[in-house]
């Protein structure tokens, strides 16, 4: 009932003041929502892998092919990227332009050391001959592992047309949402790419 | 490598005389149509108030459209398998060759359900959700307008299959290994990946937007266990949307990766697992039925509690079994597939969970006919629709019951009896309840009244048109007769084969006294204005705008205390009151970024389905960078005056006063 009418009393606050069209806590909400049905589809994807990691087709396994020192490197460098937004998040809040811009920018650089190493990595397995078309799992596991890089990669390229945004018009309220929006797909990344490391290289690897 | 026009060649273009006549008539009515807009001056009109507009009225209006025109399509798929089957007894190979008659078959499933009753559902989700709860539009218009334009892609693919190559030939559910490149090398199945992801992503962006849109947007006062009923499950549909179409667009991408780059994930090859395919496809297709079913129970009930002039019975267990069914359509999904081998144990938890879907299905009918109890039904056109489904859902529902024991399902899996099954409840709920919400609403939204007469005789055809073409079809699956067959030689089935064809006749005059009707009432539309706003005497908040609404919907956001606002209003004698003046009214403008990167979209599609490499990248960058464009875009929103709003609502409270 009090959440009722917490709803309902934050509601008629936005009704007051519906001149200004405060739509970020809307947006935020929505993204979020977008989010979730994202994280269905990586939930359909890691289902696949599980269904399929065991149909090496005669080939190679996980533990064969994985390489867990470059792989926690790569991890490292996410989660520390996830650190580095925060602060780039307590910036923006407190009007900090420079620091904003500072911290966006070693956050785009730690998600450009964890790509690089993905494409290492990938490229490693493709030139001896462990490509996604050599079986299910090599399947499943680009599938899988790649719909995350793409993200990252979605993500890197967000960071740059927002930090664009922010040089040149500053920390306006619609780039505030928009920060927000991103750091929630970032540490949402970092969350789904905890669970590859446990399921795909820990699991696979031992 | 593939040349400029990757696939692309003078053999995409057709051979067969009825897909040559098709495209002729196609071609003469586009022209038409072309030529009636171009010689009135529409074309400015049409882009500027339509194509482009994020008013979600209009957009509700489009999507009804295409969902009418994809009806048209898929009826026609519908009546030619019926006169093929008709025909081609005793041996006789009739006029469908087998390869241009599977065609048919999957085009009509994919057709009627993604681009003929989704586009339905939504469109009338768009003009009456924002009105019922009080808000002046969704919560991101420009989407809005984006998931159309990408619905429509979808629909413009598969409608080009027609004229350029060929489209699937798998049946609508395009399992694997038929599906893969080995079993389906042409690009038929390529078309409908593409016209299914496109637009089930405008699907999923629909559901984000209206969640947010219920969830923040409620006028003051309304609780969630005081939104209207319809309201209410199109929320759960939304829900069941954002919670299993990424599914289905995880599935096509795998089904794509394996098609374009030669991975493993169904393949008979390579460790694939076909099966994966069939249970994800399902875990998505089965809350796909719901997502159809459920806003068809609002709109009965709705239509029931306004034309008894009662309250809804049990308002509170109808969202509850709303809810019910809801959950409980995530875990049934195996029950499409009993046959295929699971143990007998899955097999039972699946077929249980099946059969108790059948008891929040029952909690809503008691509702209903509870609510009729000692009210004074006014049989008109929407209620005519909601008792015909009361009957015909009711033994559809049944017979899902029958089949969801895993033992009969052994002798009636792939079976006409399943057809007629599945057709029971998708017609007799989900189309009869979009047509009762046509009828319902069709005044809010146009602004004057449906002809009656023409809207009753559509009904009683399709009702016995339904009953005529699909009870044969049970007989037909116990006698034997399995699903997708292109001819027959057995004389015991002949008989009940030409009773369906009767049948479909009959369907076919009532979508004919549809489209009268429209035309009809069209032209006498000046003599039948809904000058009032309130032609049933309706209870919820849609019916207090004018018709059509306002294009702010709500001058002022009314405050509310009831289930049924309106009724309420009514009653205290608050509704229509003058207010002395009115604050200005933030609006967002129009904008073209969504039919631009939905074209472009169509273009990455059909690019991607003819292998064009160039074509796929450029649309692609265009689509993204048409987005960021749109994304940094100021002039987005402007404010209408008071003194436009004072006019506007001046001139509907005389008119109320006048009616």
């Amino acid at each position: 009932m009090s959440t009722a009418m917490n709803t309902h009393d934050a509601h008629e606050a936005g009704a007051h003041h519906d001149e200004h069209h405060d739509t970020g806590s809307n947006t935020v909400f929505g993204f979020w929502l977008y989010l979730m049905t994202d994280c269905l589809l990586f939930a359909s994807i890691f289902a696949t892998y599980a269904v399929l990691f065991m149909n090496t087709a005669g080939g190679v396994s996980g533990e064969d092919i994985f390489d867990l020192e470059l792989i926690l490197a790569g991890t490292a460098a996410l989660l520390f990227s996830s650190i580095t937004y925060g602060f780039a998040m307590i910036s923006a809040h407190r009007k900090n332009k420079a620091g904003t811009l500072g911290w966006l920018a070693v956050t785009f650089l730690f998600g450009a050391c964890f790509i690089a190493l993905e494409i290492y990595e990938f490229h490693h397995l493709i030139v001896n001959g462990h490509g996604p078309q050599a079986s299910a799992f090599l399947s499943a596991f680009f599938t899988l592992v790649g719909t995350h890089g793409l993200h990252v990669t979605a993500g890197m390229i967000w960071m740059v047309i927002l930090m664009i945004e922010v040089a040149k018009t500053g920390l306006t309220g619609r780039a505030i949402t928009r920060i927000s929006c991103l750091s929630l797909f970032w540490h949402f990344l970092d969350v789904v790419w905890i669970c590859v490391f446990t399921v795909v290289y820990l699991m696979g690897a031992i | 490598m593939s040349g400029f026009l990757g696939k692309l060649s003078w053999d995409a273009l057709p051979y067969d005389p009825i897909v040559i006549t098709t495209l002729c008539v196609v071609a003469v009515v586009g022209a038409i149509v072309a030529f009636l807009v171009i010689k009135n001056n529409l074309l400015g009109v049409l882009w500027r108030d339509w194509l482009t507009s994020v008013d979600h009225k209009k957009l509700g209006i489009m999507y009804i459209v295409l969902a009418f025109v994809m009806l048209v399509r898929g009826f026609a798929d519908a009546i030619m398998m019926r006169l093929q089957l008709a025909l081609a007894t005793n041996g006789d190979p009739g006029y469908l060759p087998p390869h241009h008659y599977d065609q048919i078959f999957t085009a009509h499933g994919v057709i009627m359900i993604i681009f003929m009753a989704m586009p339905f559902m939504i469109g009338l989700m768009n003009i009456v959700v924002p009105l019922q709860i009080g808000a002046r539009d969704v919560a991101f218009p420009f989407l809005n307008n984006l998931s159309f334009w990408l619905a429509a892609s979808g629909a413009i693919l598969v409608n080009i299959s027609l004229g350029l190559g060929e489209f699937a030939k798998t049946g609508w559910v395009a399992y694997p290994p038929l599906a893969g490149l080995e079993y389906s090398p042409g690009v038929g199945v390529d078309y409908y990946i593409w016209a299914l992801q496109i637009s089930g992503i405008g699907t999923t962006l629909t559901a984000v937007n209206f969640l947010v849109t219920v969830f923040k947007m409620r006028t003051p006062g309304m609780k969630l266990m005081d939104m209207p009923i319809f309201t209410w499950t199109c929320t759960w549909a939304n829900i069941l949307i954002a919670a299993s179409f990424p599914i289905l667009t995880a599935v096509l991408a795998m089904l794509t990766l394996d098609r374009y780059l030669d991975f493993h994930f169904f393949t008979n090859d390579g460790g694939g697992n076909s099966m994966m395919y069939i249970n994800l496809f399902w875990a998505w297709g089965h809350p796909e039925v719901y997502i159809l079913v459920l806003p068809a129970f609002g709109i009965f009930s709705e239509i029931v509690s306004t034309f008894t002039g009662k309250r809804l019975f049990g308002y509170k267990s109808m969202v509850w079994a709303t809810a019910s069914i809801s959950i409980l359509g995530f875990i049934v999904w195996l029950h499409h597939f009993f046959t295929m081998g699971s143990s007998a144990n899955v097999n039972a938890f699946f077929g249980i969970m099946t059969m108790i879907i059948a008891v929040p299905t029952g909690v809503k009918l008691f509702n209903w006919l509870f609510t009729m109890y000692r009210g004074r039904l006014r049989i008109t056109v929407p209620v005519l629709w909601t008792l015909g489904f009361m009957v015909t859902f009711t033994v559809g529902g049944m017979t899902g019951v029958l089949l969801a024991v895993p033992g009969a399902d052994y002798v009636l899996h792939n079976s006409l009896f399943l057809i007629a099954h599945f057709h029971n409840t998708i017609i007799g709920g989900a189309v009869f309840g979009y047509l009762a919400g046509f009828a319902f609403w069709f005044p809010k939204a146009m602004g004057f009244h449906l002809n009656v007469k023409l809207g009753k005789a559509a009904f009683w055809c399709w009702l016995v048109g339904f009953f005529l073409a699909f009870m044969p079809l049970y007989v037909l699956g116990f006698l034997g007769m399995t699903r997708r067959l292109n001819h027959t030689d057995n004389p015991d089935w002949n008989i009940w084969l030409y009773i369906a064809l009767c049948g479909a006749i009959v369907i076919f005059a009532g979508i004919i006294c549809q489209f009268l009707q429209l035309f009809v009432s069209f032209r006498d539309r000046k003599q039948n204005l809904d000058t009032t706003g309130d032609p049933w005497n309706g209870h919820t908040l849609e019916w207090s705008t004018a018709s059509p609404p306002q294009f702010y919907n709500f001058a002022e956001l009314p405050i509310v205390s009831d289930i049924d606002a309106f009724t309420d209003m009514k009653e205290k004698g608050t509704a229509y009151q003058r207010k002395e003046s009115y604050a200005p009214i933030h609006m967002p403008k129009n904008t073209s970024a969504g039919i631009i990167m939905g074209g472009l979209l169509t273009a990455f599609g059909f690019a991607m389905i003819w292998h064009i490499w160039w074509l796929a990248i450029a649309s692609l960058l265009g689509t993204v960078a048409t987005f960021i464009v749109r994304a940094y875009t100021k002039d987005v929103d402007y404010y209408v005056q008071p003194d436009e709003v004072a006019q506007i609502e001046n001139e509907h409270l005389d008119n109320v006063a006048k009616g």
